[in-house]
């Protein structure tokens, strides 16, 4: 059944849109289709089609039900641009929601709700109002979902004309599919509403479970997912529930099973009888492990998922390691996630067979695979105190094979046991010692010295083995010889070789900083390591991104407003940018801001002529960031002495310009009445930081060693104060600049920071100064270096 | 709890965006487009490619299919179970609307790819995936008629994987029981997992709504019966229906009762995972003369009953990669070299139970080798067969009732198939 569509591709000549605009308007049936398609075909490749808006939208009142979809779809593209325009198509989209034919009812009520414009929404209510009683069951879903859809735009509409009471109301409807979405629609409004609006009742409840034997398999995880927030009043409700869900995990579809095991682990908390929960624990097992048999993708999440309901209830998988073993065609992705299960479900009792599984894992061809199993060998040495001694023996075997990264990382993790049993495996030591040279990478060394500065008195060229290490100082990194300096020994020679070291080093403020910020780790079993409530709630979310991504959802949902958002009266005035005795009576105040993780352009303009403004458009030039506008901007046609004020979101990267960085922005706005004016603004980087930017103490560090020292600047900020410590973590953690470590030197405050710039560039930061002087020392280091300057000056606007 | 996705897209290889269709205007395409072509661009490091990945804000979950790429992209906290199995289900339906998915196809339909997804996916929530009935309302151009449609009833009814009037002169079932053994094996020769994955395969040419009923010889439900099970009955461990059965009868009284859709589909999948004795056992014995040559020695054996024949066998063995100038010699079947894998693949088109085969191969291994001895790449020995006539669970089917209001006679035909699935042995 394959078309032929492709030919629309074709027609890029210079003169297409003009000749477009003539088929469109050709009386023949055929040829005004086929001008339709080759229109969504240009805007499919991303021509700008919206100047033929007019005469597509004319198409519209057709028969035909493919080309009234093809209108439909530009008009959801388009109509946020010519939102005027877009009025035109309101009659059709009216007489479509009562045509005779359910598919054309629900398809006009489902485009109206995409189309993202004030006016047109005003217009959808009635429409909506009819189709949510419609008679077909078909129509009434599609309303469902739309009411969530008006909620997004326009929430006080859907409070003021009822929609809540009716999508309530479809939750009785006899209609699975209508049920489920009318769900759907019910959860995602009361996520974003503070007041109770989707109240689950044990009624509510019941119906609700009914209707999951009925509907679709998408629909059971729509309720499945909704019911998981329901409280069972007491065990016998929990364990009426559970009995009513646990057919669900006979589902051929995953995602169900999975909101089915959410279910069932929310309410086994209130299940007071042993018999009971142990009887669950056992019926889930099964699905969990058949989970694995599923496209690698869906086994991922349900490894990320598996990970966190073992740490919950470890008896559920513990006789199942053996599904978690690698198969050889894994992807990597899954080998990882099986390799952190193994780990966890280790016990004395399969301790050698998953020994013989890690061995093996070593000695495959995956660089990081074989790294992390053979850090796995340590982390099980750690977690089972009876098995260390067999992890160690095979960490020798593998040193054995003389794989140079495999020998590293089990010296690395040898300390970690040494640390964690002292004094019990230091016979192995000498064998250690036979592959001194082999190593090359900082961690190792470090480890390597630690181990022979700790043990230096059963070591006899223990000094020895150390000058080695110190011959190659000067182009050491800090962390190897500082480690070898802070270790405690006995032996006075070695400490006073150390001592001078560390005096040489103390005047060396960088290097001093990593002693101040490589603390010693605590070793402890790390395998189970969320706390219980994080895991809860992470387990209340099982199936969803939270649980992949082990974070709560705040960490990274990140509700991003639509164009139409209004920014919030108390906020700063905005800069003036261009004064309304230059732009003929109109005034523009302007500044970049970041909101929901992303970059906006906060326009206020105020017309101060004698005369109606409308028609505005905004251009940038090329700019360092290739900062430039994601949509059109829609300003309402401004009346004399009214103002009106603007979200426009920016991308980034598109049209930049060549040369050294600069903070540069130029800016072009036009209007229907007047010349185009031009004005420039400034950028200030900490709009771009990112709201990922939190580096952990260990990743700072070790960013910070790798990169060379040329990459660290520093500049004094005299306009920069900070009144006080707590203060200012706070404050900058609002602008996505992220504390790491602090420390006291004299009457001055240090602090380190971390923040993530454009395209991900990392800064790592050190600010000096004394509280609530002004003057604050800040130093960054960065593989983009050349962005310090610009660096600065966000800094210094964010201290000030 | 709640949560949809932005934005769906369809992407070649290169991670350039084909076709998108924005759900909820809150995600940019340059930016999903940008971020993804970096991704792929990154290949190598292993983290870049997990399956759900973060950007500024947005999470991008994408599946690989031939040449293009089917991702989403969100913006909340969206069951990701669900949006993955989605992007599978959607590529399903591509290739039962155009045969093949591939950038191709994508382009010269992408009228109907809008269609579908508008019909499949509404404001970033799942809708519709049934193939077989969206394809009676949305169609490709040499399919289209001019009549308006409506929608079939099947969108919305309970039943919603099977469409109504469905008329069949002759009313045949076809079960296929099909059994794979995976099988993992360690250097030392232990079994270190196995088990048994089972499908009940069907193909349904049926008029009207049958109501059909199946019987199988599982313990539990003989045994509430009050039967006698002895030796014939079995235990099967996890169960999966087709959304088509009825799972609160099932777990009920044990009954497989549904109304099945029309055509091919699986009804159900389940698995064993009592340890069985391998079916086919390879042992390799590897000489490896150092910077001359390689010789295998390979035993083949059959552990499995003399009435029952395995066809189609491939025992693939891993060789060097440096290895050339293969020299084999076999007491059944052909042996042939497959450098581009690193392999010997070792066919036998009939291996009756209770035999055993060998193979002895030589190479030549280059006189010079790299001096960092960096680690082989670790292929295991793989296995694939097919059994027919066969299942190592013993399942059996006792009857499929079909009955529907016309009362017309169905024909059952019943298959039983055996396969290797992940067969694996790690060299010693």
């Amino acid at each position: 059944m394959s078309g032929h569509d492709s030919k629309y591709f074709s027609t890029t000549k210079k003169g297409e849109i003009p000749e477009l605009k003539e088929e469109l308007n050709s009386q023949y049936k055929d040829k005004k289709k086929d001008a339709v398609k080759k229109v969504i075909a240009a805007m499919t490749v991303g021509k700008d089609v919206s100047s033929l808006f007019t005469d597509v939208v004319n198409c519209m009142q057709t028969e035909n039900l493919e080309l009234k979809k093809l209108v439909y779809l530009y008009l959801i593209n388009y109509a946020k641009s010519q939102p005027d325009l877009a009025i035109l198509a309101v009659n059709t989209f009216v007489k479509d929601s009562q045509d005779p034919n359910p598919l054309i009812r629900a398809l006009a009520v489902r485009t109206m709700g995409c189309i993202r414009v004030d006016k047109i929404t005003e217009y959808l209510c009635d429409p909506l109002q009819r189709c949510l009683k419609d008679d077909d069951p078909y129509v009434r879903k599609t309303a469902a979902i739309c009411v969530a859809k008006l909620y997004d735009i326009n929430a006080e509409l859907v409070e003021d004309r009822g929609f809540l009471d009716t999508l309530k109301d479809l939750i009785s409807d006899n209609n699975p599919m209508v049920v489920a979405n009318a769900v759907a629609a019910l959860a995602e409004i009361q996520e974003t509403s503070t007041r109770p609006i989707f109240e689950i009742t044990s009624h509510t409840l019941s119906k609700l479970l009914t209707a999951l034997n009925e509907c679709t398999e998408w629909g059971q995880v729509f309720i499945l997912d909704a019911l998981s927030r329901y409280k069972a009043a007491d065990a016998r409700e929990a364990e009426n529930i559970v009995e009513r869900v646990t057919p669900r995990l006979q589902h051929a579809n995953c995602a169900v099973v999975l909101s089915a095991v959410k279910m069932i682990l929310q309410q086994m908390e209130l299940i007071t009888s042993t018999d009971v929960v142990r009887n669950l624990c056992k019926k889930m097992a099964p699905p969990l492990v058949t989970l694995l048999s599923a496209e690698p993708e869906i086994q991922y999440v349900a490894l990320r998922n598996i990970n966190l309901i073992v740490q919950k209830r470890p008896t559920i998988l513990a006789h199942e390691i053996k599904v978690f073993f690698c198969k050889y065609n894994d992807p990597i992705y899954v080998k990882m996630e099986k390799l952190e299960i193994m780990i966890k479900l280790a016990s004395d009792r399969n301790i050698d067979q998953v020994l013989l599984e890690f061995k093996e894992y070593a000695t495959e061809v995956d660089v990081d695979f074989v790294r992390k199993a053979v850090r796995a060998i340590g982390r099980c040495a750690i977690k089972l105190e009876r098995a260390a001694e067999r992890c160690i023996s095979v960490l020798l075997e593998l040193i054995k094979i003389k794989v140079n990264y495999v020998v590293q990382e089990a010296i690395i993790v040898i300390k970690d046991i040494f640390r964690r049993y002292p004094n019990t495996y230091e016979s192995i030591i000498a064998t250690l010692c036979e592959s001194l040279d082999t190593l090359d990478e900082p961690e190792a060394k470090a480890s390597m010295i630690w181990i022979i500065g700790e043990y230096a008195e059963r070591i006899d060229n223990a000094d020895e083995l150390l000058e080695s290490f110190l011959e190659s100082f000067p182009e050491e990194p800090a962390m190897v010889v500082l480690n070898n300096a802070t270790v405690e020994t006995d032996n006075p020679d070695l400490r006073d070789r150390a001592y001078i070291y560390w005096r040489l080093l103390s005047t060396d403020p960088e290097a001093a900083k990593d002693v101040v910020l490589a603390e010693k780790p605590v070793i402890s079993d790390d395998s189970n390591n969320l706390d219980s409530s994080l895991l809860d709630e992470l387990l209340s979310n099982i199936a969803t991104l939270s649980s992949v991504y082990h974070k709560p959802p705040e960490a990274f949902v990140s509700r991003a407003k639509s164009a139409s958002a209004k920014p919030d009266d108390d906020e700063p005035p905005l800069p003036i940018l261009l004064p309304s005795s230059t732009g003929q009576g109109l005034q523009i105040s302007a500044q970049l801001v970041r909101r929901d993780g992303q970059v906006f352009y906060s326009l206020l303009f105020e017309n101060n002529s004698q005369m109606l403004l409308d028609g505005f458009m905004i251009q940038f030039n090329k700019n360092t960031f290739g900062l430039a506008a994601a949509g059109p901007l829609q300003v309402p046609p401004l009346q004399p002495g009214s103002t009106a004020r603007i979200l426009l979101p920016m991308i980034t990267f598109q049209n930049i310009s060549p040369g050294a960085p600069n903070t540069l922005l130029q800016v072009a706005v036009k209007d229907n009445q007047q010349p185009v004016w031009y004005f420039n603004d400034k950028i200030s980087l900490h709009v771009f930081f990112s709201e990922d930017g939190r580096m952990e103490r260990a990743n700072f560090l070790e960013t910070w060693k790798s990169l060379p020292d040329s990459n660290e600047v520093s500049k004094d900020l005299p306009a920069a104060v900070i009144h006080g410590v707590d203060a200012a973590i706070e404050h900058l953690a609002a602008a996505n600049v992220f504390f790491v470590a602090k420390r006291r030197n004299a009457d001055k405050e240090l602090l380190y920071m971390s923040a993530k710039g454009p395209s991900g560039v990392p800064f790592l930061i050190e600010l000096t100064a004394a509280v609530s002087v002004p003057g604050v020392k800040c130093a960054v280091k960065t593989p983009s270096p050349e962005l310090a300057p610009l660096f600065f000056d966000a800094m210094e606007t964010l201290l000030k | 709890m709640a949560g949809a996705v932005s934005a769906l897209f369809l992407l070649d290889i290169k991670g350039r965006v084909l076709v998108w269709r924005d759900y909820r205007g809150d995600v940019s395409a340059v930016q999903a487009e940008r971020f993804f072509t970096k991704l792929i661009e990154k290949e190598g490091d292993p983290d870049s490619h997990d399956p759900v990945v973060y950007d500024n804000g947005v999470t991008y979950m994408f599946i690989q299919h031939n040449n293009v790429f089917l991702m989403t992209a969100a913006r909340q906290n969206c069951n990701a179970a669900s949006i993955l199995l989605f992007l599978h289900r959607l590529r399903d339906v591509f290739k039962h609307y155009f045969e093949e998915l591939e950038e191709e196809s994508l382009r010269d339909n992408f009228v109907v790819v809008y269609e579908l997804l508008d019909e499949m996916m509404d404001f970033g929530y799942p809708q519709y995936t049934e193939a077989k009935i969206l394809s009676e309302f949305i169609k490709t151009d040499a399919y289209r008629m001019e009549v308006t449609q409506r929608p079939p009833m099947a969108v919305t009814n309970a039943v919603s994987w099977r469409s109504e009037g469905i008329k069949y002169k002759k009313n045949e079932v076809f079960l296929d029981v099909v059994e794979s053994v995976n099988i993992l094996v360690n250097s030392n020769g232990q079994i270190i997992r196995s088990d048994v994955v089972g499908a009940l395969k069907m193909r349904t040419y049926l008029s009207g709504m049958p109501e059909c009923k199946l019987g199988l010889n599982d313990r539990v439900l003989l045994e509430a019966q009050g039967r006698s099970t002895k030796g014939k009955a079995i235990d099967l461990d996890d169960i999966k229906f087709h959304q088509c059965v009825r799972l609160a009868r099932f777990e009920n009284d044990r009954t497989i009762s549904f109304i099945p859709p029309d055509g091919s589909f699986d009804l159900m999948t389940y698995r064993l995972s009592t340890q069985v004795k391998p079916l086919i056992w390879v042992e390799a014995q590897v000489e490896r003369h150092s910077r001359s040559r390689i010789e295998l020695t390979v035993k083949a054996r059959s552990q499995f009953k003399e009435r029952s024949t395995a066809t189609s066998v491939e025992i693939e063995l891993p060789v060097p990669s440096d290895a050339t100038n293969p020299n084999v010699r076999t007491s059944m079947g052909s042996a042939a070299y497959a450098p581009e894998n690193d392999a010997l693949v070792w066919k036998i088109k009939s291996f009756p139970g209770g035999k055993e085969y060998m193979l002895r191969a030589e190479f030549t291994l280059p006189s010079i080798t790299a001096e960092e001895s960096t680690p082989e790449k670790k292929a295991p020995i793989r296995v694939k067969f097919e059994i027919p006539y066969f299942t190592v669970s013993g399942i059996q089917v006792r009857y499929l009732k079909i009955i529907e209001k016309s009362g017309y006679q169905a024909l059952p035909w019943v298959r039983y198939i055996t396969t290797a699935g992940e067969y694996e042995l790690r060299l010693m």
